[in-house]
């Protein structure tokens, strides 16, 4: 009889403890002191950032810090935990890495990062890099780790067939000047060949967009209204223009009719920031020709590129500033690159010897060290993107791939869609 | 009373209750605590990082109806839902029947009805996406091989929800089979005796015998599919590489759209919620209308002992109407069968 009450209780209590575990869990593996005074900081980081070797050299430099790195698979998980540790008050790690396009949202809760401003990395960073992650009032929420200057990657077999010039350098010159001439290039290409010449709309506009200063809000946050906003709808119909001249593969970024068109001559040229070399590589595997040519249309741009923050959530503010502070010095940015090709945004790092003599192999050898060093001072503009850029730019880029890729509405009536949704986003 | 009978008396009343209190202390604290405090942000206006910003009322739930979006999520949320589970069901009982009978093997082909299952739906996924690639996709390959048109698998609202109910169904058929399987194997192998001796056939029996005796458990595995197809997420959100649901939103479902609105752009969690108790409720509906649906199908065939009063009743007015000089014939059908 007392068995099966105490069984009763017993059951209570295992249901408590689970229930307590089962809040618990979070937080006891985070950053702590122990009884000797070691501190233990953790740093949250996705994809590759190429740290693993710099963290062991920072422990050993700084005796008695301990570092833990949490990898998240993508930048999209990274992102989901952000925001929701943001919003429950707790949880982040003492750094926290971030993508550029998270920081018009990130920037309205400023008061939740430390302030990392200081005379020690003052013009440490191009305007396009450290503009983005300062407030109005000059706080610095972020330390640029790698950035994404643009060049344009080319079949130069494919370019021979066109009768087209072949060698990085003549392309550059052939290429140089504004995008219309970047198209009207693409056109002969195109009646000499019969195949695409970039790989899809939503990427080109991308790369047009970077160049619009004020592509859908003001300085001041608020927002141009779709329906007058005659810059985007010009580079809108621009594109479009040219998907109906046969330019555009037709094809959506990263899905998997894209991946396999780098293997049967899909397209001819690809807008090209650092990182995508990896994915061409990777994508294009045993196909010969791709080069890089140091030129982009209309000026340079910036594609991508991440940064550390310092939540104030954390126990160890100061130490966690200074770990990464050295992790985004110029020798660190190096040493990043030539693990993973992180390609560094301090100004000091782009002209290391070491990067400017990178070459790489599959892309004909190219010194794309030297290249993106060049392309990365060609960046002038960093455009605006305020709290709703997102939202807004979802809207286009949709419009965009309903006529270029799914090919179910002509221009006009896919912008009509844009006006509604954009409508249906309530923005103030 | 002695101190040990008070205690046994104790016993008596309390221990069931306290045998099952811990599922609801569980379910208390991981279901219903949510699922009031969900209804709570849902009448404030409230931002996922900037937290609560006020009461607002049916505000959040106004806004959200009004939204085409909202409608549009809907009709793709049924549309799969409907191409899923339907086929799915009536392909769960056949593979149990299938597997009910004397194979070979037993077990191997038992484990592997439910291997898909056991494949996380991220993998099935990518498997999926190659199969349904618009322009290198094996299916279109295949299809062009038969002198048939490339079909927009991405681009086309219809033929996106067939191909994200294909992978529902992979996933699902399976495990939907195994539990009928389960209920099979229970029906007493004398009714099948039975209708043998009456001249029954394979099918006939499949109908008269089989069907009927499995009706709880189809009741069961309906209203499951009911709750998770109402629920879908992770296949179509993972049908192209961008997770919104389509340029046009072909495929969005309105747990995506929730999403959407909470982890967003917006980063509304008032309207998030509202979205959520709108499906709560919805669910709810065609939880009772698909246990409703399936209790009318199941019964069209006869079950001896549960149904006497109903048909009690329906014996009494059918002898009330011929009393009446009505004719009695279409009650006859309800004996035949027996």
């Amino acid at each position: 009889m007392f068995n099966k009450q105490a069984m009763a209780g017993l059951s209570l209590l295992a249901v408590g403890a689970l229930a307590l575990a089962g809040c618990g869990s979070g937080g006891s593996e985070s950053s702590g002191t122990d009884a000797d005074g070691n501190i233990t900081l953790t740093i949250a980081t996705f994809n590759e950032f190429g740290y693993d070797d710099l963290l062991d050299e920072y422990m050993s430099l700084n005796p008695g810090i301990k570092v833990v790195e949490k990898k998240a698979a993508t930048s999209n998980e990274a992102r989901d935990n952000m925001n929701t540790r943001l919003a429950a008050g707790s949880g982040l790690a003492d750094v926290e890495a971030i993508e550029m396009d998270w920081l018009p949202e990130l920037m309205q809760y400023a008061d939740q990062f430390v302030d990392l401003s200081s005379d020690s990395v003052t013009d440490r960073w191009p305007e396009f890099k450290s503009a983005p992650a300062t407030t109005a009032d000059g706080k610095l929420i972020g330390y640029g780790t790698d950035a994404g200057p643009e060049a344009v990657c080319y079949r130069a077999d494919l370019f021979e067939q066109a009768g087209l010039p072949t060698d990085r350098e003549e392309v550059a010159e052939l290429l140089d000047g504004d995008w219309d001439n970047y198209f009207k290039v693409g056109k002969q290409f195109v009646d000499a060949t019969g195949i695409p010449w970039y790989d899809s709309a939503t990427g080109t506009y991308q790369g047009m967009l970077n160049q619009i200063e004020n592509p859908f809000e003001n300085d001041d946050d608020s927002v141009i209204p779709l329906e007058s906003n005659k810059t985007i709808r010009a580079t809108y119909d621009t594109i479009l223009n040219q998907s109906e001249d046969g330019l555009s593969a037709g094809l959506s970024q990263w899905s998997e009719d894209w991946v396999n068109a780098f293997q049967n001559d899909g397209f001819a040229t690809m807008l090209c920031p650092p990182w995508m070399l990896g994915v061409v590589e990777g994508n294009a595997a045993g196909v010969d020709g791709w080069d890089v040519a140091p030129v982009f249309p209309g000026g340079g741009g910036n594609w991508g590129g991440s940064y550390l923050t310092v939540p104030t959530q954390g126990s160890h503010q100061a130490e966690a500033q200074a770990l990464a502070e050295w992790l985004t010095a110029p020798e660190q940015q190096i040493k990043a690159f030539q693990t993973k090709g992180n390609f560094p945004s301090q100004l000091e790092a782009l002209d290391d010897p070491a990067l400017l003599e990178y070459t790489n192999e599959f892309f004909n050898d190219a010194p794309i060290g030297q290249i993106y060093s060049d392309m990365s001072k060609e960046i002038e503009i960093s455009p605006y993107k305020g709290t709703n850029f997102f939202a807004i730019t979802t809207v286009v880029t949709d419009a965009l791939t309903r006529v270029d890729v799914d090919k179910t509405d002509d221009a006009d009536s896919s912008w009509d869609k844009a006006l509604s949704e954009f409508n249906q986003l309530g923005l103030e | 009373m002695s101190r040990r009978d008070r205690l046994g008396r104790l016993d008596f009343v309390l221990s069931p209750y306290l045998y099952i209190a811990p599922f609801f202390i569980v379910f208390a604290i991981t279901g219903l605590y949510p699922l009031l405090y969900t209804a709570w942000v849902s009448f404030h206006k409230w931002h996922l990082i900037g937290g609560d910003q006020g009461f607002n009322g049916l505000d959040n739930y106004v806004t959200v109806l009004q939204q085409p979006n909202f409608w549009i999520a809907l009709r793709n949320t049924f549309s799969i839902f409907l191409l899923s589970s339907v086929p799915q069901i009536m392909l769960a009982i056949l593979i149990a029947y299938v597997l009910d009978t004397n194979l070979r093997a037993k077990t191997f082909w038992r484990m592997g009805v439910l291997l898909p299952y056991v494949v996380a739906p991220v993998a099935v996924s990518i498997i999926f996406s190659k199969l349904f690639a618009d322009q290198s996709g094996m299916v279109n390959a295949i299809l062009g091989h038969l002198g048939l048109g490339p079909i927009g698998w991405h681009s086309s609202a219809f033929w996106s929800h067939i191909a994200i109910a294909n992978m529902v169904n992979f996933r699902w058929t399976g495990y939907n089979a195994l539990i009928i399987l389960a209920a099979m194997q229970a029906i007493p192998r004398e009714l099948y005796e039975a209708a043998t001796v009456d001249g029954a056939g394979r099918l006939r029996q499949f109908w008269s015998v089989t069907i009927p005796q499995l009706r709880s458990t189809i009741m069961f595995v309906v209203i499951n599919s009911t709750i998770g197809g109402l629920q879908i997420f992770d296949e179509p959100r993972m049908f192209d590489t961008m997770g919104n649901g389509g340029a046009d939103n072909q495929w969005l479902t309105l747990t995506m759209y929730l999403y959407q609105l909470g982890w967003g752009p917006q980063k509304s969690f008032g309207r998030a919620s509202a979205v959520a108790w709108i499906l709560f409720l919805i669910i709810l509906l065609f939880a009772s209308l698909s246990f409703l649906l399936t209790r009318r199908i199941a019964s069209s065939g006869t079950e001896p002992a549960r149904d006497t009063r109903r048909r009690r009743r329906g014996r009494a007015r059918a002898i009330n109407r011929t009393a009446a000089g009505h004719t009695t014939a279409g009650h006859t059908t309800e004996g035949a069968l027996s």
